[in-house]
């Protein structure tokens, strides 16, 4: 098994080296293949004054005119022994891991994503437990009573949930639950430690809405798998052996159902927790998504890496978390 | 094991649920009433004036400041804002209505001495001023912040270089950050503590203008040092306005509260709230749905409602007597390029100011609302504006008969083929783009639209005569608004040649008119206003009859003036949005 975690880790480190080179690329070398030159990319970091000494001055400071690989090859040096970032006689020391500066914000990435993550990770985490226990159950009960009215009413409201995008319910929620109804304020985020119940408070209407997206995929998942293995010769052996029907359902039924279900848990969780981009851009919470957003519309290649590095490391973990648990869901699996 | 993992999940549950049923409690947002408030009145008066203190003012923004350091920002609502935390030498003043395009004293005395041959301005500092760490404001320290954000084009890159433009620099200065002499700085003399003197290479009338921007405020410059100066000092402002810069975090939050140490016989501000919370990254129409709920008070972004507030506003009578229409100083302009075929025949330009339908182009900013139909270069929130109109078309909707006559006078009976440029990120420039291609097609001037990212659209785009040139750009959607609120503010970079550059030139029509860059070289000679508004006039003139700017909107900005707000006001010196530095909200 240590062999095993090893062997993916250094594997994940590929992964992450190949996504940083493609996206250095994308910045880098994209614009300079559509023509623009390098006072072109420094003009949009000025202000509506374009000068030669401002040009000059941004020139120097991002490095525009160093080769792609040796501006590469300075990044992933800054993960592993830092970098110092001068400004005049301003010295910004920014430690390992080093992901670069973000020249549009003055703050070193890791910083931007330290303060950051805390955001998304509510948003993702909460509105995941949500989605997972409702999509799960919901699929479950389903299955079990087949062609009932609470299974039609479920899928239809399943496929309702897949349906309508995030930006849509998100919008409707906030017109309907604080506008309209006033149960709950404006969505402001705060901090858990500052004051748990507005955390919670601000945090309500993503996680619904965003559950509503996502138990809808679950609960139609699980049900189709549920209905194929409780079809299962081995299900009708454990019923034949007298099992509880309960302990038939959730011991034999559910948990080999539940395979599918983590690989794709696995991978949305990865994903969001590298950022809830519509949800964060619909509620305005300042998390990782936003921060790519931000990135790419003002050309922050250092924010634009580092939280797609970000990105890339979550689900990559989220992916080796998922194989170890598939030998503890299904019996059958053991890791080579 | 599991009965531990399912006590675990009980408990957290019980815990949200209790967090939420607790959070639920507190819905709901106060809405302030309006009283007899009306629509407009904030262009002309202070609404709710009020001493009334206390309280915590909500402000929100989609997108972030250029900085929050005064000495490097460039964007008139950094500008309004920074008057929050920094006082500059000059300032508009604090009244309703066109008053406040009036220059008044702020952290100086009065208003600047000149020499007879303009070339000297003195200004005496008012005395008993302190930074928001106690220590007094001396003249040095204006001193220091003109040499950062002037002369350090490798730290401070987003301002304006007006003071590098004019000041005389025999030494070569490089900036503090490469040389921390002051002494070596020669464009600004420091006589005792008390005097600033500026040293300029040519005349130049309009400088109390310059003193009017956030770059003369002063910045002890010990505190621009180690980790904590040059692009840092952004976050660690240290303050001489009614309120202190608490926090900055870009792209999220800025926190001010009051300044114990602010000078509290500064007439140009208030200090009646307790704390300024703005909430960066809002959804667009987040911000505008917040302000009218009552769970914000205000947009800082300074461009007013977008288009789903917009007929909201306009179709309630409760919420539209609480909002301000006012002029913004902008106007919406389609540039011809002289240097592109068949551009540079006039007639050919002129075929195309009669022919363009600016009525499209209105509709495209939001009909009435969104401006009036432009015919001078100068829009009517300058002192200077003349109106005139050298090619009336049918009023704004064109006239192709006319258009068609100078047609054939460029030797193009049958119209001709042009590309027009416009920002990506820019849906109205867009349709701005469309309504000009369907009105010029009219008389068989086929235009294909091209459409550029709006980072770099002045520096590598339109700006560049090369770029212009090899995509044959003949028209250019753009607007413009004054860095100062004069003729020359508004005119210089846009149509003196003086102002043509290799690139970056706002000057992108790319007018080269000798007669018109010695107007600009003899007006910052001339002492007197209002003859200096009559050249301004005549330039403004000089660029119509030449024919290379179409003038399509003198632009207006809708705001909700929340009505918990008081002391509120337009201020046209900044681009006519709602002042910050005397807002307070009401009890």
């Amino acid at each position: 098994m240590i062999r095993y975690i090893i062997r993916r880790l250094l594997v994940a480190v590929l992964l992450l080296a190949i996504i940083s080179l493609v996206t250095f690329g994308i910045f880098f070398l994209l614009p300079k293949l559509a023509g623009q030159s390098t006072d072109d990319l420094a003009a949009r970091y000025l202000g509506r004054e374009v000068t030669p000494e401002g040009l000059a001055g941004v020139k120097a400071k991002l490095g525009l005119e160093d080769p792609f690989l040796v501006r590469y090859w300075e990044f992933i040096q800054g993960i592993f022994v830092g970098t110092d970032y001068k400004f005049g006689t301003s010295v910004t020391h920014c430690p390992a891991p080093c992901l670069g500066y973000s020249y549009r914000t003055n703050e070193p990435v890791m910083d931007l994503l330290l303060d950051r993550a805390p955001v998304t990770f509510s948003i993702a985490l909460g509105a995941a437990i949500l989605w997972l226990v409702a999509g799960v159950a919901i699929g479950v009960v389903s299955a079990l009573k087949r062609g009932s009215f609470f299974d039609r009413a479920a899928m239809s409201v399943a496929l309702a949930g897949v349906s309508l995008p995030m930006f849509f319910t998100g919008l409707v929620s906030i017109w309907l639950v604080c506008r309209q109804l006033k149960l709950l304020p404006t969505p402001r985020y705060h901090e858990f430690f500052d004051n748990p119940a507005l955390w919670a408070q601000a945090l309500i209407l993503p996680w619904i809405t965003l559950a509503f997206l996502y138990a809808a995929m679950y609960a139609r998942l699980t049900r189709a798998g549920m209905l194929e293995t409780m079809g299962e010769d081995y299900i009708r052996t454990a019923r034949a052996k007298g099992l509880p029907e309960r302990s038939v359902i959730t011991r034999h039924g559910l948990r080999s159902a539940l395979t599918p279900i983590i690989t794709i848990f696995g991978l949305d969780i990865g994903l969001l927790l590298g950022g809830a981009v519509i949800t964060e851009t619909t509620f305005s919470f300042a998390g990782l998504g936003q921060l790519m957003l931000q990135g790419i519309t003002r050309s922050d290649l250092p924010v634009a890496l580092g939280v797609t590095m970000a990105t890339g490391l979550f689900v990559i973990i989220a992916n080796l978390v998922v194989d170890i648990l598939y030998a503890v869901a299904d019996p059958r699996v053991r890791l080579a | 094991m599991r009965r531990t993992t399912r006590r675990g999940i009980a408990v957290l549950a019980t815990g949200v649920s209790a967090a939420l049923v607790l959070a639920a409690c507190g819905g709901g947002d106060d809405e302030g009433g309006g009283g007899s408030a009306t629509f407009n009145q904030g262009n002309t008066s202070i609404v709710n004036p009020s001493d009334s203190k206390g309280g915590t003012l909500r402000m929100l923004r989609t997108g972030d400041f250029d900085s929050t350091d005064p000495g490097n920002m460039y964007y008139a609502t950094a500008w309004n804002f920074s008057r929050l935390y920094a006082r500059s030498l000059l300032t508009f003043k604090s009244v309703g209505g066109q008053g406040n395009l009036e220059i008044t004293p702020d952290l100086a005395s009065g208003l600047g001495q000149p020499s007879a041959d303009l070339k000297t301005w003195t200004y005496k500092l008012r005395p008993g001023v302190k930074f928001s760490d106690g220590t007094p404001v001396t003249s040095k320290d204006v001193k220091y912040a003109i040499a950062r954000s002037n002369y350090s084009p490798e730290v401070m890159e987003k301002g304006p270089v007006y003071f590098r433009q004019y000041l005389s620099n025999p030494n070569k200065y490089k900036g503090p950050y490469k040389d921390p002499n002051l002494d070596n700085f020669k464009g600004v003399e420091t006589p005792d503590d008390q005097t600033v003197v500026f040293k300029l290479s040519q005349p130049f009338a309009e400088f109390d203008y310059l003193a009017t921007i956030p770059q003369t405020a002063p910045v002890p410059q010990a505190a621009d040092a180690g980790a904590k100066g040059g692009v840092n000092y952004a976050k660690g402002v240290v303050s001489t306005g009614p309120y202190k810069l608490d926090s900055y975090e870009p792209g999220k939050s800025i926190k001010l509260s009051k300044n114990p140490n602010w000078d509290a016989s500064d007439t140009n501000r208030k200090q009646l709230l307790d704390n300024i919370e703005v909430q960066l990254g809002v959804a667009p129409d987040e911000v505008d749905n917040r302000q009218m709920d009552g769970s914000a008070e205000i947009d800082v972004a300074g461009n007013g409602v977008n288009a789903a507030a917009r007929s909201k506003l306009l179709s309630d009578p409760e919420l539209k007597k609480n909002a301000d229409n006012p002029n913004s100083g902008f106007l919406w302009y389609t540039a011809i390029s002289r240097q592109v075929e068949p551009f540079t025949n006039k007639d050919c330009r002129i075929a195309v100011q009669y022919a363009v339908d600016k009525t499209g182009y209105q509709n495209a900013y939001g009909g009435t609302t969104g401006g009036d139909i432009a015919s001078t270069v100068m829009p009517p929130s300058l002192k200077a504006h003349q109106k005139f109109d050298l090619y009336p078309n049918n009023n704004g909707k064109g006239d192709p008969v006319k258009a068609k006559e100078h047609l054939a006078k460029c030797g193009k009976p049958n119209g001709f083929t042009t590309n027009i440029s416009y920002r990506t990120e820019r849906p109205k420039e867009k349709a701005a783009a469309e309504s000009i291609k369907a009105s010029l097609e009219k008389v068989g001037i086929k235009v294909n639209i091209k459409n550029y990212p709006e980072d770099g659209y002045t520096g590598g785009v339109v700006g560049d005569p090369k770029f212009v040139q090899k995509n044959q750009l003949g028209l250019m959607i753009y607007g413009w608004a004054a860095d100062f609120p004069s003729g020359f503010g508004f005119l210089q970079q846009i149509t003196d040649p003086g102002a043509l550059k290799g690139t970056g030139s706002s000057n992108i029509s790319h007018i080269d008119l000798p007669d018109i860059a010695k107007k600009f070289q003899d007006v910052v000679q001339l002492k007197d206003e209002a003859e200096r508004n009559k050249v301004y006039q005549e330039i403004d003139k000089a660029v119509m009859e030449d024919a290379s700017i179409i003038p399509m909107l003198y632009a207006k900005n809708l705001y909700y003036r929340n009505p918990k707000m008081t002391n509120v006001f337009i201020n046209y010196g900044y681009s006519g949005m709602i002042d910050y530095a005397n807002l307070g909200l009401a009890k």
